[in-house]
């Protein structure tokens, strides 16, 4: 018997317009289960400026704004000095995909990083621009299909490592989460909010109309990327201290890949390369966490 | 008490004396001294405020807009590529109905690289639905902050100071800086209707259909409409406080007056001297400043332009492709009720300098003339 730890309180109202099977709709749950409602959101452009709800509607119990594209950091930082200045408290979280925190955003997310701004910088990222029809973004995996990387020439370059590039800015608490493991989510939520400074939560999350999958298996794509070690489920303190909360099961990438239609092209190269860059990611982690050290790698078995 | 400040120095005084409690801003000459001061004054715990070092001008703007979302009073400055580069979320600040004030320092825009005065940054934001109020002096510059807040919070809507950079920004003049109390009792904290408030959660900004997007827009301009009064009656009690009367629009020798000249910023200033040398010698010469350009205080521009025989707009920007900014702009205040000729010059682009000479030469070429020659009459440039 499994004994979840998850609290009742519920933040985030059904009703929301969000696809269905849509993993950052349940990621907000799950988030605003953890956070609670003395938070305030920031959303830019994404899919999220669209589930929320069309005016006069919102579906979460908490104050929330709709900022332009490439500012939440920012405007995010002058909540919190408005606050400061009203002698108020609340978490302050930037809510957006991968477009903002990757690409349009990410100056300003460096910005914010290196001013160590207490905020929480929340990154629901499925791998491209999925509210404007799915094209691609730099957290796009290589070798995808996007509709602006056709499968003749599908996505040539490797995704950025935003939880590297931002343990490298030394913030106090990096991240990443999947909703396939629940409770290790809201704990992260949890620790966020008890720490000073810019903290990052990435979070995987699948999407069935971009990645073309059916979307009763959105869970279950969450966890095959956690267990094929494609998505290892990390924490990074201050850009040194490095805890993997997961091992995986190693289970084959093809696993994870031949569920989803933005792979269907992929040869048994490309999956030889997934497999190449896995035990890269794992290889380089495991060197830096000292808790790692004895855990077999196997992601060529 | 009486001062020496640069313009700069006296946009700063503005903000202090506002008690503005979020600043942000990301250097660019010429405006960069106005937030040095800032940043000592709240490094010495002489303004209460958070000072916030950004990366980038957008970055600025987008601070000052969450703090102001959250209810607190804030201040940014910037110039030139600085505000193009803040463009998008001018549209955003005044859309979200966020009353905040910027301090724009005019300088041209690049290329070539240039950090001289001409009022091509700010003027094409006019569409953006920002005030904007443009200084002739310094003592006017600390004098506008101080109301621009008491106008934004009243009507929701986002305050763009300008002032022509060098011009004012790096000359000294002598300010009367006014004291705290008295700007106190001006203009009491700012206390905003709705924020970000998680006692009373609101979505702010969400996806707005059509059936109700053009109601905000009207209620923008709305707000616009009602910003002329508000300018105005701020303007006379500043003036009741301080001794120091503002309006709309500044009238110089009007009454009376054959040629019109009609322009905004510092070339006003020369035009006084011009205009005083050129009425000695018997001429009927008058000027309209332009203190507000947006909102356009339309009638009165009208009632004031109403009598002269011809109208000489002296414009120190362009729109490409047509002609001086505020020439089109006086056009369309007369259309079907004065017809008289409006002579479009355009002078002074990257900061070259306007004599008195220029603007004494500039009248004897409306007086000697029916109609301009050429739809632009464009002013000293070597061709």
């Amino acid at each position: 018997m499994k004994i979840f730890n998850i609290p009742e309180e519920e933040n985030m109202n059904p009703g929301h317009v969000a696809c269905p099977g849509c993993a950052s709709a349940l990621s907000m749950r799950f988030a605003l289960k953890a956070l609670g409602r003395e938070t305030i959101l920031v959303v830019p452009a994404c899919c999220w400026s669209v589930i929320d709800g069309p005016f006069p509607y919102s579906s979460v119990k908490v104050p929330l704004f709709h900022i332009a594209f490439g500012t939440t950091a920012a405007f995010a930082s002058g909540i919190r000095a408005a606050l400061k200045m009203k002698n108020k408290k609340a978490n302050v979280v930037v809510w957006c995909g991968d477009g903002e925190a990757f690409d349009i955003g990410f100056q300003t997310l460096s910005g914010a990083a290196e001013r160590k701004e207490d905020i929480i910088f929340v990154c629901y990222d499925n791998e491209g621009y999925m509210n404007t029809g799915i094209q691609r973004s730099s957290a796009t995996p290589i070798r995808a299909w996007t509709t602006t990387t056709p499968k003749k020439y599908p996505k040539q370059e490797l995704k950025k490592d935003l939880v590297e590039i931002f343990a490298a800015h030394k913030i106090p608490y990096a991240a990443t989460a999947t909703v396939a493991f629940p409770e290790d989510m809201i704990r992260k939520f949890s620790r966020a909010k008890e720490i000073r400074g810019l903290k990052l939560i990435h979070i995987l999350s699948p999407c069935p109309s971009g990645w073309k999958f059916p979307e009763n298996l959105t869970v279950k794509i969450s966890r095959l990327a956690v267990e094929t070690g494609i998505f290892p489920l990390y924490e990074v303190e201050y850009g040194e201290k490095y805890t993997v909360n997961h091992i995986p099961k190693w289970l084959p990438v093809e696993e994870y890949l031949k569920k989803q239609g933005r792979f269907s092209h992929l040869t048994e190269k490309d999956c030889q390369e997934k497999r190449a860059y896995i035990e890269k990611k794992w290889l380089e982690l495991r060197e830096k966490s000292k808790s790692l050290e004895k855990i077999p790698i196997l992601v060529n078995n | 008490m009486k001062k020496l400040l640069t313009g700069n120095y006296a946009a700063s005084y503005g903000a202090i004396l506002s008690r503005a409690e979020v600043i942000s801003a990301y250097p660019i000459t010429p405006q960069t001294q106005i937030v040095e001061k800032l940043s000592t004054m709240v490094a010495e715990g002489k303004l209460s405020a958070e000072f916030i070092n950004v990366e980038s001008e957008r970055s600025a703007l987008a601070v000052c807009m969450g703090a102001s979302a959250t209810g607190v009073r804030a201040f940014t400055a910037t110039s030139a590529q600085g505000l193009a580069l803040m463009h998008e979320l001018l549209h955003w600040t005044a859309g979200a109905r966020l009353p905040l004030v910027l301090v724009n320092v005019n300088r041209a825009m690049a290329p070539g690289w240039t950090v001289w005065c001409d009022e091509n940054d700010s003027l094409s934001q006019r569409d953006t639905g920002w005030i904007q109020i443009y200084c002739e002096s310094n003592q006017e510059v600390l004098d506008s902050v101080i109301q621009a807040y008491r106008i934004a919070e009243r009507i929701m809507l986002p305050v763009m100071i300008c002032m022509d950079g060098i011009f004012l920004s790096h000359t000294q003049e002598i300010v009367d800086v006014p004291e705290q109390e008295k700007v106190d009792r001006f203009l009491p904290p700012y206390k905003p209707p709705v924020f970000l408030d998680t006692s009373s959660p609101h979505a702010f900004g969400s996806l707005t259909p059509p059936p109700v997007y053009f109601e905000f827009r009207y209620k923008l301009q709305q707000a616009m409409d009602e910003a002329q009064a508000e300018i105005e009656e701020t303007g006379k009690e500043f003036g009741n406080i301080f001794g120091r009367n503002y309006g709309l629009l500044d009238e110089y020798l009007l009454n009376g007056a054959e040629i019109a000249v009609v322009a905004l910023g510092t070339v006003c200033g020369t035009c006084r001297v011009a205009i005083d040398r050129l009425n000695k010698k018997g001429n009927k010469i008058g000027m309209l400043r332009i203190r507000t350009f947006r909102p356009l205080p339309k009638k009165k521009v009208l009632e004031d332009l109403r009598g002269v025989k011809k109208i000489m707009v002296i414009d120190r920007n362009i729109s490409y492709g047509h002609h001086g900014i505020l020439h089109q702009e006086i056009k369309s205040a007369l259309y079907r009720e004065l017809n008289i000729p409006v002579f479009g010059f355009i002078a002074g682009l990257g900061g070259r300098d306007i004599t008195p000479e220029d603007i004494e030469q500039m009248v004897n070429y409306t007086l000697k003339h029916e109609e301009p020659d050429t739809d632009i009459l464009w002013w000293g440039v070597n061709r």
